[in-house]
């Protein structure tokens, strides 16, 4: 049974200084409630929305790297809903429709899922205000017999983006919302780690049910844990006979499922009209053609680029660029370190997952690549091993050590002394008689040997010295030289 | 020395030479409120005397840096003053405190006027008599039993009371000029965008102007100087150079130039024979020195229809933030649905006027029938606009009487709502075209003013003056205060 899927994404353009049509800082995620207000992110009566130039600006560079038709007029329109996060109870957006026109159509992005390219079309971009935020004393909208209105968020700018239903799978609706927020990180529009700063709403429907909607997806890796829900959700209505219903369903992160919204029992009826505050901004090409010399290097053309001067394969590319702090670091790296694929390789496992394990914000954190090629080298140095290396990874990435100095001044080099480790290997051999015996049948299981002598030095044995010293110990049992 | 009948810019040159006797100015204006104002009722709120004279004496100290020193000026409560409540004549904001000042109340304190208060108005500006105010309506100076016009009505009456030298209104479709004319004061439209609407609380956002309002010609120009210009905080606001008005005026007086004249003929011919009688005599006097030419008034029947659609489709709108959650009328939240609470508040906050109007409004943006009003309303009014184009190509000046009407008696005109709109179709041609238009005052008849309106093209609101100061010279109708008699 086909899927078909269709994103509908909100990304706040996190890059400004002041939000849509205000001057009022747009950096309120950590403010208290109200206080990131004016007059005109409010509604006050007899205030008027100003464009902001920069945010236009964003709005079109996005509207480029999305390969995207561009109107010649960037039209605002009022969108009527009576909700209390909404100061003046419509919305400054786009629509599509007499006189009025998204600032944005027909664009395409390229995924790679399973390393099949894949093109997934745009329908329309809109620039428009985020409105408040309600919240509740309870925390429920259920128990609370009031709630309460932030307005800090109201006015700031959000990029509506509508794909058309050409995604199979939730992991190509996935690798879409990466590269998109990819693209809008290299942009410098987006800073997608605030939370936030993107949510999405998916479009899913099996051949033979019809279009679900699912709401509030707020991170990357829920699009495809909701997907992959809703999908196994409706192939069993199908199966059992049902039908699936047209209906909107909300994501809910904790419990992991979706349930279905009340439907409404009407079609709102928005009242769209061209906002008679905002003449049209024309959209001439000199104005674009100065915005898209101003826009950098976009994923797409830097994964080719890796390919090309790192000889990097698509792969290992295409990951280290979807991370641009990553892809930065890589090519910090690569400046003093030559063997790229190397290089690639420890920042892709085991960097990236201390990042992780050490729950780093690798986007806040400046980084210093003379750690980690200090730790790359020492191991081809010879002076720690592989193993030692996974060790000093953390230490790596938490403090950026230079690793050739920390290991002499903790004199944690590889123990290359032949009779301190042959003492060890000893030690081992008379604990593990069987061990021992295996070895003697069987020459792979001295690996457990070698293993053991590993642990005894907390992994700084020279692995190769141990391997020969151990071989050459067994040698000395099986000729009866040496009993234990 | 009478204060009251004192135009602006006379004062200006009296306080310069004397910057004591605008304390004595001030105290005459307030004597002569607290004489008047109980019968006239033009205000909603005046500021405290006490205040106004500490305001006085500190600009009395400096008189030489302000182009309005210590110049009473009431302002219509649809333009927010930081600090002095500003209702629009609604219960819905009956206690709303702006935080702000509008744009051309900043201008006005930089030139040194002095804000004396907030004058009534038909509510959220809708209306033409001031009689759709939540509070109490306005009566016409020049015969109480009757309307001062409206919207801006109490500022028109405050002029012709004698209660303020010089006012601010606002003009949606003839808000300004239509009291104007009731009440025998110049009043002019500017054309759109010359003045910054940040901080006038809208109505229908692509037809708003705010607009000076005197007693003569001079200080219409003096008052339009102030306010007029670029405004960063207005994306509508025109970004042009300001022309020295009185120093064109005087320009153009002194040259003494033809203009072209067209008549709008069919909108005399309709107007009320008072009207007719007074405009005639006028135009006569106009015609003896200038070129005059009568015109037709195309799509009669659709101007003051498409007038209304536009309107009333953006009111309903700009309307929508009133739900008495930030501000304005306050009722209890708790254990409520949002649904509730705001229909109770928009029930109650709004007059029947103004729930109509958004009605109406929402009607015709609504889906299905948009097309078949708003935008044929649209489509309509650029057809308008290419009209007058043609016509300010062949002419100077397009004139018509400003009100077909005399003003009427209290209650006469609100009760026959269809007569009410159609009386406003002289004046709302220069809105929905966004041209400039002047309503000046050529004579009484019954006792009862009548006013000129003169159009012209976008931004030669200088013609418009020089014009108005020709018919204030030659029929004599500057600074006039009425005696108020009950």
């Amino acid at each position: 049974m086909k899927v078909r899927i269709g994103l509908e994404i909100h990304v706040q353009l996190t890059c400004l200084r002041s939000k849509l049509f205000c001057s009022t800082p747009s950096n309120y995620y950590d403010k208290p409630p109200n206080t990131c207000v004016c007059p005109v992110c409010l509604g006050l009566p007899g205030v008027l929305p100003v464009p902001n130039k920069k945010a236009i600006e964003a709005a079109l560079m996005v509207a480029l790297a999305l390969n995207c038709e561009i109107a010649p007029k960037i039209v605002f329109v009022r969108k009527h809903y009576f909700y209390p996060d909404l100061p003046k109870n419509y919305q400054i957006s786009q629509y599509d429709g007499p006189g009025m026109i998204p600032y944005a159509r027909n664009g395409y992005l390229t995924i790679v899922v399973d390393g099949v390219k894949k093109i997934v079309r745009i329908r329309r971009i809109n620039i428009e205000e985020d409105p408040g935020r309600l919240t509740y004393p309870t925390g429920s909208m259920i128990t609370s017999p009031y709630s309460m209105v932030d307005y800090n968020r109201s006015g700031v700018a959000l990029l509506e983006i509508v794909t058309e239903p050409d995604m199979e799978s939730p992991k190509e609706a996935r690798a879409f919302v990466e590269k998109l927020m990819a693209i809008l990180e290299y942009l410098g529009v987006t800073d997608t780690s605030i939370e936030g700063a993107f949510r999405v709403d998916a479009n899913v429907s099996i051949e033979g049910g019809e279009r679900v909607e699912i709401k509030n997806i707020g991170s990357m890796k829920d699009v495809e844990k909701a997907l992959n829900y809703e999908i196994l959700r409706q192939r069993k209505v199908l199966e059992s006979g049902g039908k699936v219903l047209r209906e909107v369903r909300h994501w809910d992160p904790h419990k992991k499922v979706t349930v279905p919204v009340r439907g409404k029992e009407f079609e709102e009826d928005y009242r769209y009209f061209p906002d008679p505050d905002l003449p049209p901004i024309i959209v001439t090409k000199e104005w674009l053609e100065e915005i898209r010399r101003k826009m950098p290097e976009l994923p797409d053309a830097r994964i080719e680029r890796f390919t090309k001067q790192y000889g990097l394969d698509e792969y290992r590319a295409n990951i280290l660029v979807l991370s641009k702090w990553l892809a930065d670091l890589f090519e910090e790296c690569a400046k003093m370190y030559s063997d790229y694929k190397k290089l690639a390789d420890w920042l892709i496992t085991d960097f990236l997952r201390w990042v992780k394990e050490l729950n780093i914000d690798p986007k806040k954190r400046s980084w210093n690549p003379r750690s980690i090629v200090s730790l790359l080298q020492a191991m081809d140095r010879g002076l720690i091993s592989v193993r030692m290396a996974k060790e000093l990874m953390p230490k790596v990435v938490a403090e950026g050590i230079d690793v050739e100095k920390f290991i002499e001044e903790q004199k944690i080099s590889k123990i290359t002394d032949e009779k301190l480790l042959e003492s060890i290997a000893l030690e081992v051999f008379r604990e593990n008689p069987k061990a021992v015996k295996d070895a003697l049948k069987n020459p792979k299981a001295i690996n457990f040997l070698v293993g053991g002598v590993m642990k005894k030095t907390r992994g700084r044995a020279d692995p190769e010295l141990t391997v020969k010293i151990v071989k050459r110990l067994l040698e000395a049992v099986e000729k009866g030289e040496l009993s234990i | 020395m009478d204060w009251i009948r004192q135009p602006a810019y006379r004062l200006v040159e009296l306080f310069r030479s004397d910057p004591s006797k605008i304390v004595d100015y001030v105290d005459s204006v307030y004597d002569r409120i607290q004489r008047v104002e109980p019968l006239v009722k033009a205000f909603i709120t005046i500021r405290s005397r006490e205040e106004l004279l500490e305001e006085a004496q500190r600009i009395a100290k400096n008189v030489d840096s302000y182009v309005l020193p210590g110049i009473l000026v009431a302002v219509k409560d649809n333009i927010s003053t930081r600090g002095i409540r500003t209702t629009c004549a609604s219960r819905m904001l009956e206690n709303y405190v702006p935080p702000y000042d509008a744009t051309v109340i900043e201008r006005l304190k930089r030139a040194g006027a002095l804000i004396l208060g907030k004058t009534n108005m038909d509510e959220f500006a809708m209306g033409s008599t001031t009689e759709t105010s939540a509070f109490f309506p306005t009566k016409n100076p020049w015969d109480l039993s009757r309307v001062p016009g409206g919207s801006s009505g109490g500022s028109a009456a405050a002029l012709a009371a004698g209660e303020a030298t010089l006012a601010l209104g606002s003009d949606t479709g003839g808000s300004i000029r239509n009291p104007a004319a009731f009440t025998a004061t110049y009043g002019l439209k500017p054309t759109y965008g010359l003045v910054s609407r940040f901080g006038l609380i809208a109505y229908a956002s692509s037809l708003d102007q705010i607009g000076p309002m005197a007693r003569c010609v001079e200080d219409l120009a003096l008052l339009l100087q102030v306010i007029a210009g670029f405004d960063p905080r207005d994306a509508t606001s025109l970004p042009v150079a300001v022309p020295n008005y009185l120093e064109e005026l005087n320009r153009l007086w002194h040259e003494e130039p033809r203009l072209r004249i067209a008549v709008l003929r069919s909108l005399v011919e309709v107007s009320e024979e008072g009207v007719r009688k007074v405009f005639e005599d006028a135009l006569n006097k106009l015609c003896s020195r200038h070129e005059c030419e009568d015109v037709e008034v195309p799509y009669r029947d659709q101007i003051v229809a498409a007038y209304y659609i536009v309107a009333m489709a953006e009111a309903s709108s700009n309307l929508a933030r009133y739900d008495g959650v930030r501000y304005g009328l306050k009722t209890s939240f708790e254990g409520r649905s949002w649904i509730d609470v705001y229909t109770e508040v928009r029930t109650k906050g709004f007059g029947y006027e103004v729930r109509k109007r958004i009605a109406l409004g929402a009607f015709v943006l609504s889906a299905g029938y948009r097309d078949a009003y708003y935008l044929k309303a649209l489509r309509f009014r650029r057809l308008l606009k290419e009209y007058f184009d043609g016509l300010y190509k062949r002419f100077d000046i397009v004139v018509s009487p400003t009100m077909p009407i005399l003003p009427p008696r209290l209650g006469e005109l609100v009760s026959d709502p269809l007569r009410m709109y159609m009386a406003d179709i002289n004046t709302v041609i220069a809105n929905l075209i966004g041209c400039p238009a002047i309503s000046i005052p050529i004579g009484f008849y019954n006792g009862l003013p009548v006013g000129l309106q003169a159009m012209s093209k976008p931004l030669n609101e200088v013609t418009l003056l020089y014009l108005g100061k020709e018919l204030q010279e030659s029929l004599g109708y500057a600074n006039l205060v009425s005696e108020v008699i009950r």
